[in-house]
């Protein structure tokens, strides 16, 4: 008897939150923060948190709340995780979202709740198409955007055939799409791999490999990259067939792959070189506050979903009520980038230059990205046509 | 046909893999009639061990070797500290003992080394790849991934049938009241047997380490299919666990391989893709059922109860 | 014997109380997501009562009661994908793929008894999750979102949190109702002796499958209806709730209240979702306690919760 009421008491305690105060802005923050792409999030969090240190830490006047927390890279969990941030802990924006199919399953609860949701990382076709919605933004891009500039850098250096590998979930799935859109030679075949559990790319590269194509496209986020760079050379499949990559190859997975990625380029919006103001001032900023770390494009989107948050809240002198405000000031995209030319199209999505980036040995015989060439200006994706908004 | 080949290597280096994890999973469900979950723990702490001494010592087979005793070890201070007042209750008491533990050891794995995982990278030696016949390139690790677990194989062979130990352990597997009965140290042999399917749990988690993953969790996948291996083969036999393994890896491996091909002729692309892993995901239980349905006892059972 | 009975059963009524009176206290705190967490947890509940059934009363080990949390889900998922909202279609549908399920299953597994019955219940139910993560125009692996909740024309409202809470609930106690007139029915007596000795009650000329038969249907079916809740009221169906280790979770919600009882189920399932959820407010590391615990319970606590109260009372 007495041990169920204590657990009752206990329990009606602990769950009981009282209402908190509306002085402070809330925004809440769904990552990877565990298992092998957990450095990832770890990423964007420092880059959020130096963003708001350079910000003074308040926005329109008010102190800002971060509330980070952690997906699991599971669609199902970073959907409870998004539905407690906005139900239990009531944020005022709720920002993140590496992975495609979590930002397509909490999408639902954001968008009910009109909560403004800032994708930081994932751009599935969707969402810049039929899913677009008024409290969605992006600071990254549409996943099509990249893999179409690869395409096009491909067709630029006369490549005729290419084998395509990539996860089997909604951004692998774009990320090939991409690339078929642009690319104008022979698709030689199309593979996709269990996500996130397999690691082994074998069967693939073999078929790769078998195919004969000219090329090889490859699209995989974190610690798989690492693996399938070390697979790759492992296999002497390098000395045989290019490879182009797309998010494949960042400064979080570099210091792995070492050697392995040197001389295989991709495609990115934001590289840590870009020679404008505020990317020099980021750049030397992070790795002071963090020694040993390099910031990747990851941080730099976080970065600039603080800014874009920030920019709509001293629009409205931090009252967060006035919704329709804070819509129309993140429409104009009133803040400096980090990559530079930056605006929004009618679905929230950047229209943004893409970039070359190789993996080169610098000065001090270190590895490093370095942008190589501009591929493509002003680019647009090619769902926004879908997107009933104006 | 230089494909095939290839594809069948990987089937093969796979099974052996599973091979390792399965015969101690079979021992111990044989011998000591102890279901174990947190034997794909075990699996996930051999690859743990092994990242963390590869690191200290900077040398690849000491940090494997000194993994594999840290594992054997933790395995056999597990067994005497809980698991052994477990021994003759209910199936589910095994179940949800264990089941308890695979929480216990992945919080504990991430409070000691962290979320985020580690990575085990290759010596150089072991990262080239080699020309088995002409035009088949494989790459070598893979190569002594099948020749250790061959290696293992044989040697539990010769222990199990040529030794006064592995003579006792197959009666044990057979009937177990009766060595008791004969005065046979059976809290000794219990936990030795322990030790050792740890010990190959750990054996077969490190040396997946470097090519696929060191992560918190990575037991939980890959201890259903040892579990489906054993019922496959036959609890308690390790021929069974053997044949069962091989014929496991291989359908994944090939099935992974061939089967998006195969399906392309008749759905879209993308559509193939995401059916063809869960069809021979699918073909692995199916086979399961279909053994269990025909032969309930598997099909090299090692008790003739 | 009266003692006993006499704890267990005020902590029923005291469960059922609470429950019943949340959504007022949800409303004057303020605290929507304690209504949230609470329904998930009734549906929860529901799937175990729904297990106890057979495990407890039955003595079958089920490892893959959570296929049929999948099959109720994607029941409604898939129909309403497919632009079907009316859940006079869906809940129908979703309770009929449960039953058919079930039997396509128990008839095969029924035929084995022991670790071989629990290893191929487990396998049918993998087979389920491999076929859903394989359907790639429903989403596959990244899951499924539910656009609009079922659709009762007007006779209940699913979007409002209240009135979905108390479905729930309803059903809750409705399954538990039902699973007690089982019990104290003839069959349901034959499916006890069943467990007890199964030589014996053939002896006597019962056919002992059949009973069992019926007895796996009935929960499955049962915990089809819950699937269905759970789509509803998280407006999202993945494979991932039909993965081995949820019915483990399910398994031990049904451990932990103390199999055989009544009310157990849903103690246990309250005790595990709320530990789950304080604890991981509490401390990032709830498992290293939460693991134990189970451990200490299962070498010390024989028959859960329940039992250890009746032990109290008792002595």
């Amino acid at each position: 008897m007495k041990t169920a009421f204590w657990l009752a008491g206990a329990t009606a305690l602990a769950l009981a939150h009282p209402a908190f105060a509306a002085d402070t802005i809330k925004i809440g923050f769904v990552s990877t923060f565990s298992g092998p792409t957990a450095v990832i999030g770890n990423d964007m969090r420092n880059s959020f948190e130096l963003a708001l240190d350079h910000l003074g830490r308040k926005m329109g006047g008010k102190p800002v709340e971060v509330i980070y927390e952690d997906d699991g890279q599971k669609p199902d969990v970073g959907k409870q995780k998004t539905e407690k941030l906005i139900q239990s802990d009531k944020v005022d924006f709720i920002a993140g979202y590496i992975w495609s199919n979590v930002l397509l399953a909490s999408l639902k609860t954001a968008v009910d709740s009109q909560t403004f949701l800032i994708s930081a990382n994932a751009g599935p076709s969707q969402l810049a198409g039929e899913l677009c919605s008024p409290y969605v933004f992006s600071t990254s891009w549409q996943n099509d955007q990249t893999p179409q500039a690869m395409g096009l850098y491909m067709n630029q250096k006369g490549v005729k055939s290419v084998f395509l590998i990539g996860p089997n979930y909604a951004a692998g799935k774009d990320m090939l799409a991409g690339v078929k859109s642009t690319f104008k030679g022979e698709i030689k075949g199309e593979e996709y791999t269990v996500w996130p559990s397999q690691l082994d790319f074998s069967a693939e590269l073999s078929k790769a490999r078998n195919s004969g194509a000219e090329s090889i496209f490859v699209f995989y986020p974190g610690a798989a990259g690492v693996q399938f760079l070390n697979q790759y050379v492992q296999a002497g499949i390098k000395q045989q067939i290019p490879l182009y990559t797309a998010f494949t190859i960042d400064e979080l997975s570099l210091p792995l792959q070492k050697e392995n990625a040197l001389g295989i380029p991709g495609a990115q919006e934001w590289v840590n070189d870009l020679p404008n103001e505020q990317n020099k001032k980021f750049v030397a900023d992070y790795r002071k506050k963090y020694p040993g770390l390099r910031p990747t494009y990851y941080g730099a989107q976080a970065y600039d979903a603080a800014q874009l948050i920030n920019s709509a809240v001293v629009a409205v002198n931090g009252d967060t009520s006035k919704k329709d405000a804070m819509k129309a000031e993140m429409q104009k995209a009133n803040f400096q980038s980090l990559r530079g030319p930056f605006k929004y199209g009618n679905n929230h999505i950047p229209i943004q230059n893409f970039y070359l980036q190789d993996v080169v040995k610098d000065a001090e015989g270190q590895l490093a990205l370095k942008t190589v060439a501009t591929i493509v200006k002003d680019d647009q994706d090619r769902f926004h046509d879908k997107c009933p908004m104006k | 046909m230089l494909l095939v080949v290839e594809q069948f290597l990987n089937g093969l280096q796979f099974g052996l893999l599973l091979f390792l994890l399965a015969a101690g999973l079979t021992l111990v469900f044989g011998i000591m009639d102890f279901v174990n979950l947190a034997h794909g723990s075990l699996y996930m702490m051999g690859a743990y061990f092994a990242a963390t001494f590869v690191a200290w010592t900077g040398n690849f087979i000491v940090g494997a070797i000194l993994a594999l005793g840290a594992t054997l070890l933790l395995g056999i201070v597990l067994e005497f500290v809980a698991l052994r007042h477990l021994y003759g209750r209910d199936h589910l008491d095994h179940v949800l003992a264990t089941f308890g533990l695979i929480l216990f050891f992945n919080d504990a794995v991430r409070l000691i080394w962290g979320p985020a995982g580690l990575a085990l990278p290759l010596p150089g030696w072991l990262t080239v790849p080699i020309q088995i016949m002409p035009g088949v390139y494989y790459p070598a690790y893979r190569l002594a991934i099948i020749i250790v677990a061959l290696a293992v194989a044989l040697m539990l062979y010769l222990v199990v049938m040529r030794t006064r130990v592995g003579m006792l352990i197959r009666a044990g597997a057979s009937n177990r009241e009766m060595i008791g009965a004969l005065g046979i140290n059976i809290n000794l042999l219990f936990t030795l047997v322990f030790g050792l399917g740890a010990a190959l749990a750990g054996l077969a988690g490190l040396m997946q380490a470097p090519i696929l993953t060191v992560q918190i969790g990575m037991g939980e996948n890959i201890l259903i299919l040892a579990f489906v291996i054993i019922v496959i083969g036959g609890i308690g036999s390790i021929r069974g666990a053997f044949l069962a393994a091989i014929f496991v890896g291989m359908i994944d491996t090939l099935g992974r391989a061939f089967l998006p091909d195969l399906l392309r002729q008749m759905l879209s692309s993308s559509a193939a893709s995401t059916a063809a892993p869960a069809l021979s995901s699918m073909l692995i239980y199916l086979v399961m059922a279909i053994v269990l349905v025909v032969r309930p006892e598997g099909l090299f059972p090692a008790s003739r109860r | 014997m009266t003692a006993s009975l006499n704890a267990r059963a005020a902590v029923a009524v005291l469960v059922a109380l609470g429950l019943l009176l949340l959504p007022l206290y949800s409303s004057a705190s303020g605290n929507i997501f304690l209504l949230t967490l609470f329904t998930r947890i009734v549906i929860l509940a529901l799937a175990a009562v729904s297990l106890n059934l057979i495990m407890g009363y039955g003595g079958m080990m089920s490892f893959g009661h959570a296929a049929y949390l999948g099959i109720g889900g994607y029941a409604v998922g898939i129909l309403a994908h497919e632009g079907i909202g009316s859940g006079f279609i869906q809940w129908p549908v979703a309770l009929i793929a449960s039953a058919l399920f079930a039997l396509a299953v128990g008839a095969l597994s029924l035929r084995t008894r022991g670790v071989y019955f629990i290893m191929i219940t487990l396998a049918f139910a993998q087979m389920a999750y491999y076929i859903a993560s394989g359907l790639a125009r429903y989403g596959g692996d990244d899951g499924l979102t539910v656009y609009k909740r079922s659709d009762f024309a007007g006779l209940i409202n699913l979007s409002s949190r209240v009135q979905i809470y108390y479905l729930c609930l309803a059903c809750l106690f409705g399954g538990i109702y039902l699973v007690w007139r089982i019990i104290n029915s003839r069959f349901g007596l034959v499916v006890q002796g069943l467990r007890s000795n199964e030589q014996r009650m053939q002896a006597i000329g019962f056919p002992a499958n059949r009973y069992r038969l019926v007895c796996f249907v009935i929960a499955g079916t049962m915990c089809g209806l819950a699937g269905a809740l759970l789509a509803n009221n998280t407006d999202f169906v993945s494979p991932a709730a039909m993965y081995w280790t949820r019915s483990g979770d399910l398994m031990v919600m049904v451990i932990l209240g103390g199999m055989g009882s009544m009310f157990g189920p849903v103690v246990g399932a309250i005790v595990f979702l709320v530990l789950e959820e304080l604890l991981s407010q509490v401390t990032e590391y709830w498992a290293l306690i939460m693991g134990p615990l189970l451990l200490v319970i299962v070498l010390f606590g024989r028959g859960g919760i329940m039992g250890l109260l009746g032990r109290f009372s008792r002595g």
